[in-house]
């Protein structure tokens, strides 16, 4: 008789140990490849960092790094508020934008093979290397000069913030839409993938539902509301998530750059470290916040 | 026979009320198709717009940027100038060797990635343990946090490598590609939860008789898994494959970070024209052209790829796979 040593194992434990085994890679990543960094970086934003050949060493700074960002750093406080303001200002647009152009792909015309391929070329070009190459081109720059009597992009959202102005709306809403038409190319380049996931949200949506909604009556605005965006409304979560973990990586993060440059070109360690948990506290109180205003106003279709 | 019936509507006095509804609303629908239509062009013309330029400049003489005229198409495609121009940015950019090295770091970093995660995702998708929704909390988490927060201490893990203590001995892994690999394969890459995200509702979708029927069977998890599941999540792997294997190719800090950056790799060719040009004292109209040819050079890889998996890409969206 075989001599056992493993415990009989009921089917779900053993389903339970399996689920473990498929993780584990993640598990060990975590725990080696962050939760280590994340406590060491916790460590280091207190701590004076000075790396030697043999190794590193550590001198408790207390609050200093934070003060140095705040205080003294020149350009910090600044350019924290800007990126902060860029994210709240490009959340809106990019979503928007995104979910309109996923209804727009959805729909059925000539070419729409095409105008998909095209509208998810960005995701392969986000090279951070080549927008600071583009920066400094002298043919893009020549390119993008019109002069103000031809009435150019510049002179649009002039024009366009005269207008709104005159219709009497608030000054920050103007702002913000001029601001907003001037970034579109940046807003088109950023929406590639919430695209990709409204659209996909769009395709899974039973067409019986449809068909449902079309013999009861129902006009395309009211299907659109009553149907389409409830069924999506999951996915505006999750998109808001991508776009803000985009923007960690997308060229033009000021902030991010500079948190570089502390590190890598001044080598203020500590600093940096200090500055990116501003950052991270920032981002996470976006999201907080967006969490309780769409939480009860979303969706789920029970599964 | 539409026009026909229309007439024959259009004659009957209770339906014309009716059949002008009808008519107005295929105005609408006519309306909104050239909306769309011009819609969907501007987006696309401001998407190619950027390639665009810099595939016009490559293909230009100095003297058609001085050329008030010339803005799009140079003067005389000038077969020569092109192929100086290229042949110029290849020596400069050492391209062989740097295209070498970039694809095959992207591609081992892509597959690792694109396995870590099909694994991974499967775990989440079809098993019940305690803790799960804790530890998908913690993948999201991976994401949430800037990488800048864990650079530095990576870095310094990678430079004094001793696996927590466990090796007696410190090694410096920077400079190799290990540090890419073990993250690759612990699903911590760039970006790698998103793709866990991904692969999890791949699963999650997937029918679950195929599989109950390979376990009564008598196949194993991993045989279930790797017989049964990934050919059913094949074309959303290659999503993955192509995201991650875009990112690494276009990435800059980390592969700095952990291979230094005068390595020959793409990103740091493209960064070094920029010194070449200072020392070769070329016109600023000129430094524009080579600095367009280069960023061809460095793009069209990518484009390739995307024209050959675009399909799958695409596929997988309309089969709902990807974050259905």
């Amino acid at each position: 008789m075989r001599i056992r040593f493993w415990p009989r194992l009921t089917l779900r434990r053993k389903r339970a140990i399996w689920g473990y085994v498929f993780i584990s890679p993640f598990i060990i990543g975590f725990i080696a490849f962050f939760l280590g960094p994340m406590v060491q970086s916790i460590i280091f934003a207190f701590n004076e960092l000075t790396i030697k050949a043999a190794g590193f060493n550590l001198t408790y700074v207390g609050w200093e790094n934070f003060r140095y960002a705040l205080r003294v750093d020149p350009d910090f406080v600044r350019v924290f508020t800007e990126t902060t303001i860029q994210i709240l200002v490009d959340l809106p647009a990019i979503i928007l934008f995104s979910f309109f152009a996923a209804n727009l792909l959805n729909q059925k015309f000539r070419g729409r093979w095409m105008a998909r391929v095209v509208f998810f070329l960005p995701v392969i070009l986000t090279a951070g290397i080549v927008y600071r190459f583009e920066s400094g081109d002298i043919l893009t720059e020549v390119l993008d000069y019109v002069p103000e009597e031809a009435g150019g992009v510049f002179s649009v959202s002039q024009s366009m913030m005269g207008l709104l102005l005159i219709l009497r709306m608030p000054t920050w809403f103007v702002q913000y839409i001029v601001t907003a038409v001037e970034r579109v190319p940046d807003i088109i380049n950023a929406s590639a993938i919430p695209i990709v996931v409204f659209l996909s949200a769009l395709q899974g949506i039973p067409s019986s539902l449809y068909e449902c909604a079309a013999i009861e009556g129902a006009t395309g605005w009211e299907t659109f509301w009553k149907i389409t965006f409830p069924l999506v409304s999951p996915l505006f979560l999750t998109n808001i998530i991508y776009i803000i973990v985009d923007s960690f990586t997308r060229p033009g993060n000021t902030l991010v750059e500079l948190i570089n440059d502390s590190a890598w070109g001044r080598g203020i360690y500590g600093v940096s470290v200090a500055m990116t948990w501003m950052y991270f506290g920032v981002i996470a109180l976006i999201l907080v916040l967006v969490f309780l205003l769409l939480a009860k106003r979303v969706v789920y279709m029970e599964e | 026979m539409a026009a026909e019936l229309g007439r024959k509507l259009e004659e009957m006095p209770e339906v014309r009320r009716k059949s002008r509804f009808l008519t107005s609303h295929f105005y609408g629908e006519t309306l909104w198709a050239l909306v769309r239509a011009i819609l969907v062009a501007g987006i696309c013309y401001i998407i190619i717009y950027p390639l665009l330029i810099k595939l016009s400049s490559s293909m230009m003489t100095e003297n058609d940027m001085y050329d008030m005229l010339v803005k799009w198409i140079p003067r005389k495609l000038n077969y020569d100038s092109i192929v100086q121009n290229y042949s110029l940015l290849y020596g400069y950019m050492n391209y062989p060797k740097a295209l070498f090295n970039s694809l095959i770091l992207a591609a081992t970093v892509a597959l690792l990635q694109m396995i870590s995660s099909a694994l991974i995702g499967y775990g989440f998708a079809r098993f019940d343990f305690f803790g799960k929704n804790l530890f998908f909390t913690l993948v999201i988490l991976t994401l949430l946090v800037p990488p800048q927060m864990i650079m530095v201490p990576l870095f310094l893990n990678f430079r004094f490598f001793d696996f927590f203590g466990i090796m007696p001995v410190s090694v410096n892994l920077l400079g190799t590609y290990w540090p890419f690999i073990l993250t690759s394969i612990t699903g911590m890459g760039l970006r790698n939860g998103f793709f866990i995200y991904i692969m999890r509702q791949v699963f999650k979708g997937l029918p679950k008789s195929l599989e109950e029927a390979a376990l009564v069977d008598g196949a194993g998890y991993l045989r279930t898994f790797a017989t049964i599941m990934v050919p059913g999540a094949a074309s959303a792997m290659l999503v993955v494959f192509l995201f991650a294997f875009v990112w690494q190719y276009n990435d800059y800090q980390f592969t700095r970070m952990y291979l230094s950056g005068s390595a020959t790799f793409l990103p740091f060719a493209l960064e070094q024209l920029t010194r070449t040009f200072d020392v070769e004292m070329y016109s600023k109209e000129y430094i524009s052209i080579l600095n367009n040819t280069g960023m061809i050079m460095f793009i069209a890889p990518l484009l390739l790829l995307y024209a050959f998996l675009q399909r799958y890409f695409i596929e997988s969206i309309e089969r709902t796979g990807i974050v259905g």
